[in-house]
């Protein structure tokens, strides 16, 4: 029985009744041998049994009284995990300490060569007996105790290989130096090898608190994220201020944030401005300007201003948590290229140990006149040199370590399987609006044609329109529009703070533009169709317009009375970083195409501004999964960039899908990839993020495999009759401790790589 | 050839047939069918049961228990599922699962070593 003591918040208690309700609900659950309620803190205090209860336990019995339990499952259960990881590397190099010691003790006395140095206790055989009993059965009893049990359920791993090798040293060794005259009677070596047997342990023992120290680093993504939250939140509640735990900040809590502070939870602010740093969560390292209405990431930095906001996720719902979520899955999940070591491991270590049968046989029969000793100490060596271990470390820890690195710089990934595609992406499709671009539209044009110009239709212009003047008729009939064109012009007329006209008859005209009366003259406002089909002529002015297309600019024009009076150029300026990211990935090989709804004339233009030579233009939503599907007919492995919201069953139907500038969860739902800011350079950094991580499994891999493909056989013995060589089992011990220490240490890589 | 060496042969061929037959013949295998919400793992020397069968599309609460202080075993993983999981010793540590498919789907510890299965029906 393992009795832990366990203090969480509880929300909802109103009154004393609810103490006394509470802590029968939870002294009700077997195991819990005390529960205490605090009204004033409103936290639960649980005494129980660890092995019986679980954090499940105690909220299912607190939510069934109607009450919720904040019981900080995850970041206990990480304290937890490293205080007792801590706990174990301390056992462990105790035990190390031990057996190196004794080892090189046994060794000094036994040893051709420096044995004559030694006092003549620790040449004696019984003495070694002894300091070798000390190392098999203290520090060396961890390999029985893994052995035993495994041996029942009829399966074996490495300890069990070590089990055996150092018990065939160490039981030989003892039988000799307790009945000597036995092996002299039937004529074979009488020294015993009690060096080996402890060396062995002390080495294989030493290359595990390596590789247990080296292993912490790999899951340290996941650490750091939670370290991220704030831990307090200071809220205001009933007109006052008050700090209270992270844990219950509830939904609809005003909380003050000042500067230098964190923000505790996800919400929107409602009162003052600031500049927030939100590199930690997004990547980005340039500060966010926030103002009223703008929405705050919990666990970012307030800069410089104070503000007041309103938490609109708490607990499991931020944006932070989803991350964590994320991370933890992608980790628990298998990437492909793992399935081949999978299935060399399952048959491993019995095929070792049938070889090390293999090996006695051989030497004892074919070893000449030293044949059980070559016999025994090559048997030892061929169980003590197999490590299936490199082999079961080789994918997970790189893809630990890659999809942490992945997040600390704003790359969700999904899980193994899309962290192994995405490096063999060679064709990358990009959603023009809000990927490419800003998503922002903005007037970059007003031309009014101005009088004096030809008319065919009226060649005395009636209308003599400044820019301001076109504007204000503009922006009034856009006022009742929705279009995200409509809120680029309306927006420029309240920066000028023109007065807006009063309109009738207003009308949207879907796929066309709008139209209405001001001052009861026909206005109307939209594109070339619209023009064509009220029978405007526009011919006057067609190479202007098509000039303004072809610059990738979205061309309204604006007709009153039937007679064409001006135009605005609207355009979605491209993001900073657009042009640089298509050609890198071209420099790498990928083909870049972009997907719009626009015209063929606006979107060549635009493309051909950031360097894409494929268009796939007036494309409507609902038809881009279909050209996605087009593109991976021709052989392609395509990846999908876009908002993830809009595009999801085109991101779902690449073979990655990447949703970018969002942490919703539709988008992280339909994405294999979620790039949390809005720098199209992360798409590069994910895809090179998948190529360094792939390079460093295949290495691992390669490294597993080929160790022991090589140094089995050589322990067994092959390169003896060439080169009269053989493997000192302790050399195996060695060599077999730094093979799953290096390949530990090679997925650590991954972090100092640049992305 | 001398007697001693016919014995090692025929005592290492031996050896040999136990250990494939021990290690990687066919075991038969128990199926603990889980009717209730939740069921207990013991984590020692491998998984007890072995095997569990679950339904499909409910959510059960699968609680391990390491007993066993091989480092091996220390973490689980049910890789179909997304779930990585540290197992302190002598804890029990509850891992909720809703298996959306029916079929067989193997589990294994860190290293890969040990290995349990759930049986989606």
């Amino acid at each position: 029985m393992t009795e832990i003591k366990k203090t969480f918040a509880v929300k909802g208690m109103h009154c004393a009744s609810c103490v006394r309700v509470l802590e029968r609900a939870l002294q009700k659950i077997e195991g819990v041998s005390e529960a205490n309620v605090n009204l004033a803190t409103e936290k639960a205090t649980v005494i129980y049994d660890s092995t019986k209860v679980t954090n499940k336990h105690l909220a299912s019995a607190v939510a069934q009284v109607g009450y919720q339990a904040v019981v900080d499952d995850e970041m206990q259960h990480k304290d937890l995990e490293k205080k007792e990881k801590q706990k174990e590397l301390q056992v462990l190099k105790k035990k190390v300490a031990i057996s190196l010691f004794l080892g090189a003790l046994i060794l000094w006395g036994s040893f051709p060569g420096i044995m004559n140095t030694a006092p003549d206790l620790l040449k004696n055989f019984l003495v070694q007996l002894l300091l070798a009993s000390v190392v098999q059965f203290w520090p060396g009893l961890d390999f029985y105790k893994a052995t035993i049990p495994a041996l029942k359920h009829r399966t074996a791993n490495m300890d069990t290989l070590v089990a055996i090798g150092t018990t065939v040293a160490y039981g030989y060794s003892a039988f000799i130096t307790i009945f000597p005259k036995i092996p002299q009677a039937i004529g074979v070596d009488s020294s015993p090898y009690f060096d080996v047997a402890t060396i062995i342990i002390g080495l294989i023992l030493l290359g595990r608190y390596f590789e247990a120290k080296a292993k912490a680093g790999t899951s340290e993504a996941i650490k750091k994220l939670l370290g991220l939250q704030a831990k307090t939140a200071r809220v205001i509640r009933k007109g006052k201020e008050i700090d209270i735990p992270l844990a219950e900040v509830l939904v609809g809590d005003m909380i003050r944030v000042r500067p230098g502070e964190k923000i505790p939870v996800d919400g929107i602010i409602e009162e003052g401005n600031s500049s927030i740093d939100e590199s930690m969560v997004t990547g980005e390292s340039i500060p966010v300007d926030k103002t009223k209405g703008d929405y705050v990431i919990g666990a970012t930095i307030n800069k410089t201003g104070t503000f007041i906001y309103q938490a609109q996720k708490v607990g499991n719902e931020t944006m932070l948590a989803q991350i964590i979520r994320l991370v933890e899955e992608a980790q628990g999940s298998k990437a492909p290229i793992q399935r081949l070591a999978d299935l060399v491991s399952s048959y491993f270590v019995p095929v070792v140990i049938m070889l090390a049968f293999f090996t006695f046989a051989i030497w004892y029969i074919f070893g000449g006149e030293s044949a059980f000793l070559f016999a025994l100490l090559n048997t030892v060596a061929v169980l003590i040199i197999a490590c299936p271990c490199a082999m079961g470390l080789a994918t997970p820890t790189a893809i630990m370590v890659g999809t942490g690195k992945g997040a600390e710089q704003g790359i969700l990934i999904r899980d193994a399987q899309s962290l192994e595609i995405a490096h063999k992406i060679n064709a990358i499709i990009f959603d023009k609006t809000g990927t490419l671009t800003k998503g922002r539209p903005e007037i970059t044009e007003i031309i009014p044609f101005i009088p004096g110009r030809k008319d065919a239709q009226n060649p005395q212009p009636i209308f003599n329109l400044s820019q301001k003047g076109l504007l204000q008729i503009a922006a009034s009939i856009e006022k009742g529009s929705e279009h995200s064109l409509a809120d680029a012009i309306v927006k420029k007329a309240e920066e000028q703070q023109l007065t807006l006209n009063k309109v009738e008859n207003f009308k949207a005209i879907t796929g066309f533009g709008v139209s209405g009366t001001i001052d009861e003259e026909e206005v109307l406002l939209g594109n070339r169709k619209l023009m064509q089909r009220e029978n405007i002529l526009i011919a006057d002015h067609l190479k202007e317009i098509e000039n303004l297309e072809d610059d990738g600019k979205t061309v309204m024009l604006l007709a009153v009375e039937k007679r064409l009076v001006g135009l605005i150029a609207v355009a979605d300026l491209l993001k900073e970083t657009a042009k640089e990211t298509v050609k890198t990935l071209q420099k790498k090989g990928i083909e870049t195409l972009m997907i719009t709804g626009d015209n063929p004339r606006t979107a060549n233009a635009i493309a051909a501004k950031v360097g894409i030579r494929r268009v796939l233009a007036e494309v409507l939503p609902d038809q881009k999964e279909a050209e996605v599907r087009k593109i991976q007919s021709e052989g392609k492995k395509v990846a999908m960039v876009g908002d993830g919201i809009n595009d999801a069953p085109a991101l779902a139907a690449a073979d990655i899908g990447i949703a970018m500038g969002t942490g919703t969860d539709v988008a992280i739902e339909a994405a294999d990839i979620t790039l949390i800011n809005k720098d199209l350079q992360t798409v590069v950094s994910a895809i090179e993020l998948s190529k360094k991580t792939m390079r460093i499994i295949k290495l691992n891999l390669f490294w597993a495999f080929a160790y022991n493909i090589i140094l089995i056989p050589v322990a067994m013995g092959i390169l003896y009759p060439f080169f009269h060589l053989l493997l000192n089992p302790i050399f195996a011990s060695l060599a077999m401790a730094t093979s799953s220490i290096s390949v530990v240490t090679n997925s650590l890589l991954l972090k100092r790589y640049k992305i | 050839m001398t007697l001693d060496k016919i014995i090692v042969s025929l005592f290492s061929l031996a050896g040999i047939i136990f250990t494939y037959w021990f290690f990687l013949g066919k075991k038969e295998e128990k199926v603990r069918e889980v009717k209730k919400s939740s069921v207990d793992i013991v984590v020692e020397g491998g998984y007890s049961p072995n095997i569990v069968s679950l339904p499909l599309g409910k959510t059960t609460v699968i609680n391990f228990l390491r007993k066993d202080s091989n480092s091996c075993l220390e973490e689980v993983l049910l890789s179909d599922f997304h779930v990585r999981k540290y197992l302190p010793l002598n804890q029990k540590v509850a891992i909720s699962i809703m298996p959306q498919k029916k079929g067989e789907f193997v589990y294994s510890c860190g290293m890969n070593m040990f290995h349990g299965k759930i049986v989606v029906k």
